[in-house]
């Protein structure tokens, strides 16, 4: 067991970052950021305004066109040697993360570093690969297709995986040849900073810009900016069609990933033999509690046979029993805390109405008090509910570690009830039959459906919804023409004139 | 304008908050969101600048003393017909963010109680 101390990288206090240096808010303002693995102030971040992003807006048009003109070569270099730089500092920046966000140090030393690190060498890569087309209509006349950057972008970023997120959108836009402004999460402002400062000196002034603040002072005025050419935003739905209303106004493309409510599929034969496979499938089962359950796909809807149902469930809440709840930047620890107080006091309502509508808790099902400095911070325990799939515990996002657990009788019922939803961004099959998996990964509507497996966010697998879990697919190469023009040149090689006029 | 087709309450904090914000911010709205991160929050705009259309259901103009006019609450129709066994209240705790409804700046946010119709 390791345990680490409190960060020591951050700075009291941080300003926006436009045209490659530090400069303070307009209108002189900042808002206290708060760590929700104590629930004190830690740094205070300049609170932006349109003045502000105007300002950002000047810098990124001042840079873009000169990064948009950039070799290939040269932008994916710097995108591996900001990979680099993240590598040489992988432990500060998830220790820096666990104490923006409270999730487990286990999982940003895993999971969101190094999976941030490799997305950048990813695109650094597929941007080097990255070819137009051309089509030989006749002997005459050849239409050429050329990748352009978009130019100026918007990125506004969440608080789930407020490094990880920043990167989704980084590596691809900047990669393609665009120039950013992006305005981190209001709840997790700092860890962004403190990734810049390892690797500012690496980007030319202007092609990244961050412009801290809520979504109304600062949101609002990057979102509805005729000046961006494109807006991509992860969240919720309201704010999701908001951001399409305002790229409406200017004729702006939008990517949006806004959430589901993933099923995970546990099929009869999971349980035929106590091997390393049904091991492997109760911690499927129990990744409803990764990342405290504040992932867009949060395997929040367990579904399982109903031949080994009664089994299979108590053996699913032994594991989540054994989940170690405790001090985030403790190496053992599994479940840290909730990113905000609201965040906790959501979950809290949805664990009252869960059990109003019937249903009924198997384990956890309370806020979790774990003592010293860390009462007041904001920790739930894991929890399952069993219940139907009718109760809106079933139907919405709770976006904490609460899992809600019924059964199916057949392939069609598990495929039935998995639609049975408004979002379709992630799925789980767990089957011994490939017949079955390949048949129930086909029938879910949504966008990735694990199969065997889940969580696992790898760069080179498309990551992205149906219905109304968003637009676009993040996570590979074709994240990229999501940030391109395509330019046609259709040139004709004969000097005969058609004969028209 | 469709009659509204649901009582939602309002707790004497939250309606403490909509007469501070419509003193700030001019006549206001509620789209009830869902989905990932800040969803499953009411957000709260100046009335209008969320555009509703054949997709949405008001279920409720809410009257709030010292607020002029009836406030607005929003949902979408495919949502609403998930939650319409429920009866809503807007609730407001500390908090930060999220999305673009106004009163994340003042350190607090409003949150959805909800109880069972019949209860």
């Amino acid at each position: 067991m390791t345990r680490y101390s409190a960060p020591e990288v951050y700075q009291s206090r941080y300003d926006h970052f436009i045209g490659g240096e530090y400069v303070k808010p307009h209108h002189g303002r900042y808002f206290e950021n708060v760590t929700p693995v104590t629930g004190q102030p830690f740094c205070e971040v300049a609170r932006g305004t349109a003045e502000d992003v105007e300002r950002a807006l000047d810098a990124a048009h001042g840079a873009a066109d000169s990064w948009g003109r950039t070799p290939v070569a040269e932008r994916a270099l710097i995108l591996n040697r900001i990979a680099d730089r993240m590598e040489e500092h992988l432990e500060s920046l998830a220790v820096a993360e666990t104490w923006e966000n409270g999730k487990p140090v286990r999982e940003t030393l895993a999971a969101d570093i190094p999976l941030a690190i490799d997305h950048f060498r990813y695109f650094a890569g597929a941007i080097r690969a990255q070819e137009g087309s051309l089509g030989e209509l006749d002997d005459d006349t050849v239409a050429y297709h050329f990748h352009e950057p978009l130019g100026v972008v918007a990125q506004i970023i969440p608080w789930n995986f407020p490094i990880l997120m920043a990167t989704w959108k980084l590596a691809p836009a900047l990669a393609a040849g665009n120039a950013v402004v992006l305005k981190p999460a209001e709840q997790t402002p700092a860890s962004i900073h403190y990734w810049l400062s390892l690797v500012a000196d690496l980007l030319p002034p202007g092609v990244v810009n961050i412009v801290n603040g809520f979504g109304v002072e600062a949101g609002k005025p990057l979102a509805s900016s005729p000046r961006v050419a494109k807006v991509a935003f992860t969240g919720e739905t309201t704010t999701g069609r908001l951001i399409m209303q305002y790229a409406s106004e200017n004729i702006r493309p939008v990517t949006l990933e806004l959430g589901g409510k993933s099923p995970n599929i546990f099929f009869d034969d999971v349980s035929a033999a106590r091997d390393d496979f049904f091991d492997k499938a109760l911690e499927g089962f129990t990744m409803f509690a990764l990342n405290q359950g504040e992932v867009c796909t949060c395997p929040s809807r367990a579904l399982i046979q109903q031949g080994h149902y009664a089994d299979f469930l108590a053996a699913a809440v032994d594991r989540t029993k054994a989940v170690v709840q405790g001090h985030p930047l403790d190496t053992d620890t599994m479940i840290g805390a909730q990113a905000s107080n609201d965040q906790l006091e959501k979950i809290l309502s949805y664990l009252d109405i869960g059990r109003q509508e019937g249903a009924k808790v198997l384990t956890g099902g309370e806020r979790a008090d774990l003592g010293g400095e860390l009462s007041g911070g904001y920790y739930v325990q894991p929890t399952i509910f069993e219940g139907d799939n009718s109760m809106r515990i079933f139907q919405e996002e709770i976006f904490g570690p609460v899992v809600s657990v019924t059964s199916f009788a057949d392939l069609s019922d598990a495929v039935k009830i998995a639609n049975d939803t408004l979002y379709g961004l992630g799925a789980g099959v767990w089957t011994r039959d490939m017949n079955t998996a390949y048949r129930a990964g086909r029938a879910i509507q949504a966008g990735r459906v694990w199969t065997n497996c889940y969580h696992a966010y790898p760069a080179h697998a498309a990551f992205g919804g149906y219905k109304q879990s968003g637009i676009g697919r993040e996570n590979h190469k074709m994240m990229l023409e999501h940030y391109q023009q395509t330019k046609n040149l259709l040139v004709s090689y004969s000097p005969k004139k058609l004969g028209f006029f | 304008m469709a009659a509204p087709v649901a009582a939602v309450s309002v707790t004497p904090a939250a309606a403490g908050l909509i007469r501070s914000l419509r003193a700030a911010h001019g006549p206001l709205m509620f789209h009830q969101s869902g989905g990932c991160c800040d969803g499953s929050a009411p957000m709260c705009f100046p009335a209008g600048e969320f555009r509703t259309g054949a997709s949405d259901v008001l279920l409720a103009a809410l009257d709030i003393d010292g607020v002029p006019e009836p406030v607005e609450f929003w949902m979408s129709a495919a949502q609403w017909e998930l939650w319409r066994h429920t009866r809503l209240t807007i609730d407001v705790v500390p908090g930060r963010g999220s999305g673009f409804s106004l009163e994340a700046p003042e350190g607090v946010r409003f949150l959805i109680r909800s109880h069972l119709a019949d209860g």
